[in-house]
């Protein structure tokens, strides 16, 4: 049989690649022989821009990372700048934090499947994801003022107290999710092109995982039980019970049931902290102008994708030295041609979806 | 000793391995902010990084950091230090390996022993311009190959080359 390899470009503008993302591929008829990511066309040198801010003027900035769950990439860098600075933050604080997070997190979790159903074809469940998650940026623009780059956490706290009317907003807004969750899983869950592109698509061991550094939902997907909330808790969420979803699949289909579980264990978390949300203050007090002594401190949380990490050296300014980020989204991108070994050009679309990748973060 | 790391079993253990087995490999090691920091000689890196993998459990790599400090080399310091930090699954450890590299040097590429470090070396050369000897394919990763400096490094201006 004789044939040709063929070399195909995907992206920087194409409609599955979540942004500007260029995938070089090259196939043999249908099958993946190569594929190579191309990343940095929304590269805005942050890190660089960082080290000239002062850390109160860095916050905002850490919303055009990962911009689909703003939220947890405010409270990862505030996390790390307050164990730097030995600042406490109030109970009230740290539980209004998880409340926001979660809530991001459903938000996150819900673009995902209606991206992913999308790419995979069913257009359908991308209208009902986005329409539930509009519930979700509307409780966040009653709290910050804004949808998406929402800036919703200050160095030591919370911008604002979370107010009854708020409190029961999200509570009708939690009540309605499971019916929700249940509509996407009856067009999912045993739908027979749904499954025929997802399971066994874009495979993955625990062992290759680890060692290529995946992390967040396609992590437990692959039956590993690491959750940085669990395992390292920051922001009180030792007070909370809460399950880690896991699926032995390792496959796009893994990383579906996984997610739409985490959804679930999310408003557990969120009821939780909504039933004992403590009295107090809801930020510390903090010097308007930020000095933090000479130190390092690499500070992870577990954002929607994946282990969100940031390392802050200061040298004793208002300044830092350097903001080194740890973006989940690009250190899981690396293990995509891992997982389209064999596969057939049609399901890298499938696998890249379900990746949950943001260009934001990966290009920084 | 290291102040206060005795409160800490399993971090104390793997630093006395390390130290038993390298020795003299071993330049400083801090422990601030219950974060155990550990310098090392640059050449020994390598058989620093697989006897942690192999053998103490280290098996994950979160991150790769470089750093410019273009005042320090009168200490015997270098211009640049590459910070890794590795991570002990399912113990829960963290441990940060520091080595010194000079402008224009270069360092052992880790990629061998940890797949994850390929992206976060490459990330490192085009922003530092420091080189990792035996990386698979160096080559920037976020800017052009048209682009001229190293951003991250200090003495690049903020608004870039006119």
């Amino acid at each position: 049989m004789s044939f040709k390899e063929l070399e195909l470009n995907m992206g920087p503008q194409h409609p599955s690649t979540h942004g500007v993302l260029r995938l070089k591929v090259t196939v043999d008829n249908e099958v993946i022989v190569r594929i190579e990511p191309v990343v940095g066309y929304l590269h805005r040198g942050m890190e660089k821009l960082w080290e000239s801010l002062t850390y109160p003027q860095i916050l905002p900035l850490t919303d055009r990372l990962d911009y689909i769950a703003a939220v947890a990439n405010n409270l990862g860098f505030a996390l790390a700048v307050e164990k730097l600075a030995g600042i406490e933050v109030p109970k009230r604080a740290q539980y209004i934090r998880v409340i926001l997070a979660e809530l991001m997190r459903i938000s996150s979790h819900l673009a995902w499947i209606g991206f992913q159903a999308n790419d995979i074809g069913a257009i359908s469940v991308l209208l009902y994801g986005f329409e539930y998650r509009e519930d979700f940026l509307d409780l966040f623009e009653t709290y910050t003022g804004g949808r998406l780059t929402i800036n919703a956490m200050r160095i030591g706290g919370v911008p604002h107290d979370l107010d009854g009317g708020l409190i029961g907003r999200i509570w009708k807004t939690l009540a309605r999710l499971p019916k929700r969750l249940h509509e996407v899983e009856m067009l999912l869950n045993e739908n027979r092109i749904w499954k025929h592109r997802t399971q066994g698509v874009g495979r993955l061991s625990a062992g290759e995982a680890i060692a290529h550094g995946l992390t967040g939902p396609c992590l437990r997907a692959c039956g590993v039980p690491w959750d940085i909330r669990k395992d390292i808790p920051y922001s009180s969420y030792e007070d909370f019970e809460f399950d880690v979803p896991l699926s032995d699949r390792g496959d796009v289909y893994g990383r579906y049931l996984v997610r739409m579980q985490e959804i679930r264990q999310s408003v557990r978390i969120i009821e939780q902290a909504l039933e004992r949300l403590p009295a107090g203050d809801h930020i510390a007090k903090v010097p308007k102008i930020l000095r933090i002594p000479a130190g390092e401190v690499f500070h992870t949380t577990e954002a929607p994708k994946g282990e969100l990490g940031f390392y802050i050296r200061s040298n004793g300014t208002d300044k830092p030295e350097r903001v080194k980020m740890k973006s989940p989204s690009f250190i899981n991108l690396q293990s995509l041609p891992l997982m389209c070994r064999g596969a057939i050009f049609s399901d890298v679309v499938g696998i890249l979806g379900s990746l949950d990748i943001v260009l934001g973060e990966i290009d920084k | 000793m290291i102040d206060g790391l005795s409160e800490f079993p399993g971090m104390s253990a793997v630093h006395d391995a390390l130290a038993a087995r390298f020795g003299s490999v071993l330049l400083e090691s801090t422990f601030a902010k219950k974060e155990l920091s550990v310098r090392i000689q640059t050449e020994s890196l390598l058989p620093v990084v697989t006897f942690l993998k192999s053998e103490q459990g280290f098996n994950a790599l979160s991150d790769m950091i470089g750093l410019d400090h273009p005042g320090i080399p009168a200490e015997g310091r270098m211009r640049f230090s590459v910070l890794y930090q590795l991570y002990k699954y399912p113990a829960h450890l963290r441990l940060r390996l520091v080595v010194d590299v000079a402008e224009g040097g270069d360092i052992a590429s880790v990629v061998s022993v940890h797949p994850a470090a390929d992206w976060a070396e490459r990330e490192i050369f085009d922003m530092f311009g420091i080189r990792f000897a035996g990386h698979p394919d160096l080559r920037r990763i976020y800017l052009g190959t048209e682009f001229e400096g190293h951003p991250l490094r200090k003495d690049f201006p903020l608004q870039g080359k006119p």
